[in-house]
């Protein structure tokens, strides 16, 4: 090593892990929040890792054969199998006596709050040994940005033109699967990965089925400059449209609180998706947000751990 | 060991003489006690394996993939409806060279809701690559699941198989089944080492994104490991037949040599075919049945070899291929392309209907007597 | 990152036999050299970098090695400007790809 690449190598202050276990070179679009997540997870998880993945984004991010971006072994499964084939891969390990392996089913929204939502419920009641992360960017992005059950009031998709946008909001996959008793459910957010690897670092430590909804915009279907991936997420989040929370064997507690929450209209304007909403439109969205911020406080009340006196 | 158990049974005991490392399968209507009996070993600890009670077939199959990608070999059962649902990952684990083994119990397909007898459910899944075969008694069953890990998981194989069993007529009958020793059965069939599975140390991706530049290669193997089946399906059946000896090839000829007239048929309707036979001989009538066991590959260079001299063939499907004949009418009139022009087409036992010595006498006497006809439905009350 | 793995060459099947008998893939998407999806190029201005790594953290292919100062590898930044966004000194500019 020459003497000005040891310069170089003057040591740094990290947030997260150093290790890159995906590699650049992936087919992703440009500032894509999938891929942030993926890199994010796998510092956490590292390469002893096994991973499913059904068809979503990362089904081509990931890269055509004979190649691969993820670092570790992925098996491309069908769209609603992430669960049952994480299923299948768990109990094979244990079975075949491998240890120190941790599994992971790595889908999209439409692949778990839509088709894969009954393999899912399966698995978390049967308390398969997995970590599920639904990398959720509010549409079926991949075959071209049509509408999911977890596209928000208000957005517009190529199945839900202007004329007729998404009325109703997201399906709250959290609540179900808190519903389903399993160890450790939490929300995460690209734009703060340093508890997104705080989360993935317990759920990976823990056993059971543990499930991190997660945050991750995607510039080619919200209509934003690939630039504001990072910046809209952190939006999403300080205006309280996506709360940072955990359920830990059914005890809430809310991760960040913000004590001036953003007007979510800032939220909102950073998007094509949302550009034709109406003033009316934009409070009432912003009374839904509100409303369900209340709830989750409400929630860690009466089921968090009481504060320490 | 010898036993008296049901089709179910044997193939249950058949998935535990192969020692399995994981199960997953869900409950359907004739298929249950296969479920049953497989939760019970695996709870006494019979079987060291992981039984996944998915909440569906689909889930089933899928966790049979993800356990067989990891390295470990795996069993489910299902029936009909069952089958169906797994349709998209019966596709999904052949082309991913997975050598699965499912017992199918042939039902019919709904609606009306029929648990019967039927063969349309697998057949269905003709297309798929996976290797099909169809039992005639509970034997054959449990020696066709242990036969098939073996040949599905030779190296030049690599490919997925059904074992066919007609419901009630064998799933819930009972029989005398040979269980065989523990040790023979280990001597037989080695533990499975595939190529290529999941693992953290030589991380690989499976089935990504692929191109026409690649796909079309992928499928002209599976084409080849099937062609190349045949053959390991002979080795694999004379090595069986030395270990424990019975003999199970890809047909099974029955007073074939002199026949001048032969039924073709499948599962269980030819062994009430063999004793159709046995009687019109003792009549003068030389007849004959070829029953095919492995429908995948098609066994057609054997049919042909068997078949060419014999004047009139009539096949007899239980399931239909609607708009045209009984699908191993088409296939085995297929083979014979050129060389067989007495061929008739019998449609019978669909949804379990009977199948009875005297309506194959009759399928008998049609061939004598009538022209060749492809599509003759034996029974029908299309007439009041 | 900076560091390049011998397994980088693009791999070619000439015929079906010197194929898998499967779609497993070994090769790795380094391959794949994303710089000519670029349109803007970031250009990282020492002088006014402090080493906070955030344009490390927020990288999505990822590209930029945390060094001091960070260095980008241009071979694979496809110039999505998270980066830019990014960075609290404005110590990362947008130059127009190709001047």
């Amino acid at each position: 090593m020459c003497a000005e690449q040891a310069v170089k190598k003057k040591p740094v202050r990290l947030t997260l892990p150093e290790q890159e276990v995906m590699s650049p070179g992936h087919l992703a679009c440009q500032g894509c929040g999938a891929t942030l997540a993926m890199r994010y997870v796998l510092k956490s998880l590292g390469s002893k890792t096994i991973v499913s993945i059904p068809a979503c984004c990362w089904a081509v991010i990931d890269g055509p054969f004979p190649y691969s971006a993820a670092g570790i072994p992925v098996y491309h499964c069908a769209f609603e199998t992430a669960a049952s084939t994480a299923s299948g891969i768990s109990r094979a390990l244990s079975a075949l006596g491998k240890t120190g392996i941790t599994t992971l089913a790595w889908a999209g929204d439409g692949g778990t709050f839509d088709i894969g939502l009954q393999a899912l419920s399966g698995a978390a009641e049967r308390g398969e040994n997995l970590i599920y992360i639904v990398y959720d960017n509010e549409a079926y992005m991949n075959t071209g940005i049509q509408r999911s059950s977890s596209t928000p009031h208000g957005a517009w998709t190529t199945t839900t033109p202007v004329k007729h946008y998404k009325k109703g909001p997201k399906k709250n996959i959290m609540e179900i699967m808190v519903a389903h008793h399993i160890p450790y459910a939490a929300t995460a957010n690209i734009a703060f990965p340093e508890d997104l690897v705080r989360k993935v670092d317990k759920a990976k430590a823990m056993r059971g089925t543990r499930f991190i909804h997660l945050y991750a915009p995607c510039p080619t279907g919200w209509k934003h400059a690939p630039s504001l991936t990072v910046k809209i997420a952190r939006l999403a989040t300080e205006s309280n449209v996506f709360p940072l929370y955990e359920v830990e064997n059914g005890v809430y507690k809310i991760n960040r609180i913000v004590k001036n929450p953003k007007p979510v209209k800032d939220y909102l304007l950073m998007q094509g998706r949302f550009r034709h909403l109406t003033e009316d439109e934009v409070n009432r969205i912003q009374n839904e947000v509100n409303g369900q911020w209340e709830r989750i406080v409400k929630l860690e009340q009466a089921f968090g751990n009481a504060p320490e006196s | 060991m010898k036993k008296v158990l049901t089709g179910n049974f044997a193939a249950a005991y058949g998935a535990t003489a192969a020692r399995v490392n994981v199960i997953a399968a869900y409950p359907i209507t004739p298929q249950t006690t296969i479920v049953e009996i497989l939760s019970e070993i695996v709870a006494n600890g019979e079987l060291k394996a992981e039984f996944v009670k998915v909440e569906s077939e689909h889930s089933a199959l899928a966790a049979c993939i993800g356990a067989q990608a990891v390295g470990a070999r795996t069993f489910t059962a299902t029936s009909a409806q069952g089958l169906a649902l797994m349709h998209e990952l019966i596709h999904w684990s052949a082309r991913a060279r997975l050598p699965i083994v499912m017992a199918n119990v042939n039902r019919a397909m709904a609606p009306g809701w029929s648990i019967w007898a039927d063969a349309t459910d697998s057949i269905s899944e003709r297309d798929t690559g996976w290797m099909q075969i169809y039992c005639e008694n509970n034997q054959e069953v449990f020696d066709s699941i242990l036969m098939s890990y073996k040949i599905g998981e030779n190296p030049d194989i690599m490919l997925p198989t059904l074992v066919n069993l007609d419901a009630f007529f064998l799933s819930h009958t009972s029989q005398v089944v040979d269980l065989y020793s523990p040790e023979e059965i280990d001597a037989f069939l080695p533990s499975y080492k595939p190529e290529h599975i999941l693992d953290p140390d030589k991380p690989s991706s499976f089935g990504a994104l692929t191109s026409p530049e690649h796909y079309y290669e992928f499928s002209y193997k599976i084409q080849k490991a099937h062609e190349e089946a045949k053959k390991v399906i002979q080795t694999v059946a004379g090595e069986f037949q030395k270990t424990f000896g019975r003999f199970y090839g890809l047909v099974d000829p029955y007073r074939c040599e002199d026949a001048e007239c032969v039924l073709v048929c499948y599962g269980t309707i030819a062994g009430t075919a063999k004793e159709a036979v046995d009687a019109l001989r003792e009549t003068g009538v030389k007849a004959g049945v070829l029953r095919i066991r492995y429908f995948r590959p098609f066994p057609g260079e054997e049919i042909r070899r068997i078949l060419e001299h014999v004047p009139k063939v009539g096949v007899i499907d239980r399931s239909i291929s609607y708009g045209n004949r009984g699908p191993f009418f088409t296939e085995t009139r297929d083979c014979l392309s050129g060389v067989q022009a007495g061929l008739y087409g019998f449609i019978a036992g669909l949804g379990g209907r009977d199948v009875s010595l005297k309506d194959i006498q009759g399928m008998v006497d049609i061939m004598r007597k009538d022209t060749p006809n492809p599509l003759i439905w034996i029974g029908v009350k299309d007439v009041c | 990152m900076a560091k390049k793995k011998n397994d980088e060459k693009p791999i070619q099947y000439r015929c079906a036999g010197e194929m898998p008998p499967l779609p497993v893939s070994q090769g790795t998407m380094r391959v794949n050299k994303t710089a000519s999806w670029r349109s803007i190029r970031p250009r990282i201005i020492k002088e006014k970098c402090k080493s906070c790594m955030i344009c490390w953290k927020v990288c999505p292919e990822p590209c930029i090695a945390p060094t001091d100062p960070p260095e980008i590898d241009y071979d694979f930044c496809k110039g999505c400007g998270i980066c830019i966004e990014e960075c609290p000194f404005d110590a990362i500019v947008s130059e127009e790809e190709g001047k």
